[in-house]
Order: structure tokens, then C-alpha cells, then sequence
């Protein structure tokens, strides 16, 4: 909308704009500097404004304890087993609902589709039953296990456009000069998906990364916190005083990945979730 | 393989992970919710069949109903909010500067990257009680603030939640609400000024025709997200807040199940929830549906 807006109006929607930048940027901000603060001066009389006085007591305070290790090691663990099965998984179930027609596929992409609007709150109660009688409560199996199902439905829809996305004649060409279809998929199509792949990868590494309640349904064993469930135990423990600036920096290093991540993907977020409704 | 069977052999790992991980617990719930399973039953007692008694319990119980309402009232107050607050910074948005528009998406940007549980402990740094900046502003401008606890009133518990859900909830709004302004024609927009259609005409005859189908789906989704808002209230009751005047469903039966261990009621009023989100969602999926054909 390339309008010639007014200069008032340009104003005041500048004014607003640079509020919103505030508005979203200070919460970000206070996480970062109170990382960096030393104990006195997060509990000062008054606020301070830019951390001068910088200090990394807090980081080394948070690499050093245990607990949090265990728990990065948990969230990595259970993180990237979902993204690969996801994937792997997503992958196979787009190729066939692209590339074929079958009976039950409508079906089944319904079906997808249904799933992905089942709140976990609606589910956890016999999820936690069914995980308990496997013996996979406080297991990264298990929750990888509902994790993998949370992020499928998705996964198998965004790569479905992607498959969609490269021309079957390519394939064809490729099996003209002898390749079987076999071959023909991987050498031809498969190097073309893998900004798809990517792209889903990296919201299946988000959403898992980022899940909570699953997690704390899931793992009530705090020796198997994830990253999530473990920083919210750590706050909750007013006990022993709350540590603001381990807290602090703790959710920045957790706030790291994904925000990287999330630029890569940010587009196509965007996209992809309303895609259906723009073209319509 | 054979060629018929070979799609059939692709979908398989897929379904077969669902049908364990959601269609199983699904199928188990239903179960679950016509049974008395409660601590005896956790341990060894059988479970009973009491067919709808659960359900009777639970639909009888007022606190349900509260919970309920208050869910339903949750969810409407935020999604409305996000959504006004995000079609007003879309439209404005169109009408900054480039450099401040620009300043204003990175802004956005972080704070919708923003894990959950990250922004949540942040937030509640900011309202905390003796250290928060929040307090102290507030102090400073005039007020009496020291020492105030955010969390320990139900009503002044929700503006907590409230402003931290509507904060990560915006910018996806604006930021698919902008994208969709973008598209609207702009021959039509000048063949409408030219007919001397003022800017709100324009906008009501013009834009809101072209963005409807964006904007179905953005309040739908919303909705869907701000009923099962679990993580911030969750984690604003383990800061302090007053547990039973602050549940919201999600919460409600992972208190009652997990927590209380009453399997049976917690399984009902999960199929209640569920039953909910498929009315509420039920036009959003069959505009899919006929997308899909």
C-alpha cells in the first residue's frame, strides 16, 4: 500500500511505532542486562538502568550447577529426537500425499489437520496414563513420543507444499535418462526439499525446545526436568531466595537458540500458517 | 512393494506414531472418564464402571462452571485484545516511516521468538513484589506500590496474565495482518479514492473485503490459543498466586488429575475441554475443509 500518507498522521503512527518498539524490546532488554548485574545491584533501592558493572558471576553461576546441566542435556536429548523423527517421518507421509493418490488420503489429510487443534490440555490426563503403564514416564522416549505427534500434523503439511512445490516433470526427465523412480526421487527431488526440511526442522526444534506443559506432565522426576520445566522450578524456589540474576541469565541462554532459529524460519511462519486462508 | 501398496508403506510410520500417541490416549480417555479411578485404583484396585457418573459429578460441580466461565471470559478478553491491538498496528503500520516500521518489526520479532517460560520469568521479575521495575515506576509516579503483590488478588492475577499473553500474542497478528495488507490491490484502493470514497470507506468496502478470509483465521487461531492458555498461568500461580480462584480449565484438570490423582473426573472434564475446542473451531476447520476440495 504504497499510499501518500499525511504528515500528522505519519507522525503519530511513528510515535505509536517506536512505543511498540519499547514495549517489545524492554522485557527482552531487562532479561539481558539483569544477566549480566551482580547481586547487590539487582536488589538495589533503585533499578539500574544499563549494567555497567557488568559481570558473567551469574553464567558461571548457571554452568556450574549441575541441575542445569542435567536438564540441557535432557532438552537437547528429547529436542532433536523429535526433529529427527519428525522429519523422517513427515517426509515419507508428504511424499505419498503428493506424489500419489490413494485410497483414505483425503482422509487422512483431514485427519491431520483435526489433530493439529487438539489442545494438549485435552489429552495429557491419558497420555500421562498411557506413558506411566509403559513404563516411559520420566523418559525421553516417552516424551518425544507425544512430542513427535504434537509437531507431525504440521511437519506433514508444510513439506507436503514443498514436495508440491517441485515439478514432477523434473523426476520424469530424470528417469528418461535412466535413472529408476527411486533414483530418480533422490538425486532430483530431495536436494530441492531441503530448504523445507529446514524450515521444518527448525519449528519442530522450536516447539520442542519451548514445550512446557507436556513437560512437566511428563517428567515429574526433577532429575529429568527439561530446560522449561527445570527454569520454572529454579524461580519457584523462594526458599532459599530468589536468584534473579541466575534466573535471568538462565532464560537467556535459553532464549538464545530459538531466537536465532526463529529468524531463520520467521517468513515462513507467517506463510504457512495462513497460507490456505490467502489463497482462498 | 507394489505400486498400490508402496503410498500405503510411505503414510504408515505416520499414522502408526498418531494412532499410539494421540488416538490410543483418545480412545483411553473415553474409557477413563466412564470410570471411578481414583486413588484406590492407583493403587491396584480395578477400576469401576460408574458409566456417566463422572460426568454427572463433574457437570453438577460448581466449580466447574466457574472454571468454565472463567476460561471462556480468559480466552475471549485476550483474544479480543490481541486481535484489535494487532489490526491497529497493522494498519498504522502501513502508515510509519520506513526506518521506524522497520524498528517496529524487529521489535515484534523478539518478542514472538520469545520462549514461553523465558518471557514468563522475565514478566514476573518485572511485577515482583520486592525487586520489580513495575512497583518501582509505579511508586515513583505517585502511587504506593512498595511491596505490592501482583498475584495475590484473582482480578489483579489475571491483568498479569492478561498483559503477558496479549504481549506474546500480538505480533503474530500484526505481523500476518500487515502481510495481508500488502496484498490488497491498489487499483482498487485509488479506483475507490477517485470515486471519492473517504479513508474509512476505503477501509470498510475496500480492505476489509479483501483481508476477511486472514482475518477469519487469525481471530479463529487466536481463540483456539487463548483457551488453553496453560504455561503463564501455570507459572503465575507457582509465584504466588492463589491456585483455586485462578484456574483456567488446562490447569483445572492437571490439578485434578495429575496432581489430585482423580483420574476419572480429570478424563471428564478433559473430553469437556475437548468438546469445547471443537465447537469453538468447528467453522475455522470446515473453511479448510472446503479449501481442501
Amino acid at each position: 500500500m504504497a499510499r501518500r500518507t499525511p504528515t500528522a498522521v505519519r507522525i503519530g503512527a511513528d510515535l505509536i511505532g517506536i512505543l511498540v518498539l519499547l514495549g517489545c524490546v524492554f522485557p527482552v532488554y531487562w532479561m539481558v542486562s539483569r544477566s549480566f548485574l551482580p547481586r547487590n545491584e539487582i536488589k538495589g533501592e533503585d533499578p539500574v538502568l544499563f549494567p555497567w558493572s557488568g559481570t558473567l558471576d551469574n553464567y558461571r553461576r548457571i554452568l556450574g550447577d549441575d541441575d542445569f546441566a542435567d536438564a540441557m542435556v535432557t532438552s537437547l536429548s528429547v529436542t532433536l529426537l523429535t526433529v529427527g523423527v519428525a522429519i523422517l517421518f513427515a517426509f515419507l507421509a508428504a511424499v505419498a500425499v503428493s506424489r500419489f493418490r490413494f485410497r483414505g488420503r483425503r482422509t487422512f489429510i483431514l485427519t491431520l489437520l483435526l489433530i493439529q487443534m487438539i489442545p494438549a490440555e485435552a489429552l495429557f490426563i491419558s497420555q500421562y496414563k498411557m506413558l506411566d503403564g509403559m513404563g516411559l514416564l520420566n523418559s525421553v522416549i516417552g516424551l518425544t513420543l507425544v512430542y513427535v505427534a504434537g509437531v507431525l500434523p504440521f511437519t506433514v503439511w508444510t513439506l507436503r507444499g514443498f514436495v508440491d512445490g517441485v515439478p514432477r516433470e523434473l523426476e520424469e526427465a530424470a528417469m528418461m535418462d535412466g535413472c529408476s523412480r527411486t533414483q530418480a526421487f533422490f538425486r532430483v527431488t530431495l536436494p530441492l526439499l531441503a530448504p523445507g526440511l529446514v524450515a521444518t526442522g527448525v519449528f519442530g526444534f522450536i516447539q520442542a525446545w519451548n514445550e512446557f506443559t507436556l513437560a512437566v506432565v511428563v517428567m515429574t522426576d526433577p532429575a529429568k526436568e527439561t530446560l522449561p520445566v527445570w527454569l520454572v522450578a529454579f524461580t519457584d524456589a523462594r526458599s532459599r531466595g530468589v536468584d534473579w540474576g541466575a534466573i535471568m541469565a538462565s532464560s537467556t541462554l535459553i532464549t538464545i537458540p530459538v531466537i536465532v532459529f526463529f529468524l531463520i524460519v520467521q517468513r515462513r511462519m507467517v506463510s504457512g500458517l495462513t497460507a490456505g486462508a490467502v489463497k482462498g | 512393494m507394489g505400486r498400490r501398496s508402496l503410498p500405503l508403506g510411505l503414510v504408515l510410520p505416520a499414522i502408526a506414531l498418531l494412532a499410539l500417541a494421540l488416538g490410543y490416549p483418545l480412545v483411553r480417555q473415553v474409557v477413563l472418564s466412564l470410570q471411578e479411578f481414583g486413588l484406590a485404583q492407583q493403587f491396584g484396585q480395578p477400576p469401576e464402571w460408574i458409566g456417566l457418573g463422572n460426568y454427572r459429578d463433574l457437570l453438577t460441580d460448581r466449580e466447574l462452571w466457574v472454571v468454565v466461565l472463567r476460561t471462556v471470559a480468559f480466552c475471549f478478553v485476550n483474544a479480543g485484545l490481541t486481535f484489535g491491538i494487532g489490526l491497529a498496528l497493522a494498519l498504522l503500520m502501513a502508515r510509519m516511516s520506513r526506518p521506524v516500521r522497520m524498528l517496529a518489526q524487529c521489535g515484534l520479532l523478539l518478542a514472538w521468538a520469545m520462549p514461553v517460560v523465558a518471557a514468563m520469568t522475565v514478566w514476573q521479575f518485572l511485577f515482583d513484589t520486592e525487586y520489580g521495575v513495575v512497583n518501582w515506576l509505579l511508586t515513583r509516579a505517585g502511587g504506593d506500590f512498595t511491596g505490592h503483590g501482583w498475584l495475590l488478588d484473582p482480578w489483579s492475577f489475571f491483568l498479569v496474565a492478561t498483559i503477558v499473553v496479549v504481549w506474546m500474542s500480538v505480533p503474530f497478528v500484526v505481523f500476518t495482518l500487515y502481510a495481508a495488507l500488502t496484498q490488497v490491490p491498489e487499483d482498487v484502493m485509488e479506483a475507490a479514492e477517485i470515486d471519492g470514497a473517504g479513508t474509512w470507506q476505503r477501509f470498510v468496502h475496500v480492505v476489509l473485503p479483501a483481508i476477511r478470509p486472514v482475518l477469519l483465521v487469525v481471530i479463529l487461531l487466536q481463540v483456539i490459543w487463548d483457551l488453553r492458555v496453560f504455561t503463564q498461568i501455570y507459572t503465575l500461580q507457582k509465584a504466588g498466586g492463589v491456585s483455586n480462584d485462578t484456574n483456567l480449565l488446562g490447569t483445572y484438570i492437571y490439578t485434578l488429575g495429575i496432581k489430585g490423582g482423580d483420574f476419572g473426573t480429570a478424563a471428564a472434564a478433559a473430553m469437556f475441554m475437548l468438546a469445547l475446542t471443537i465447537v469453538l473451531t468447528a467453522p475455522y476447520v470446515r473453511l479448510m475443509i472446503k479449501q481442501e476440495d
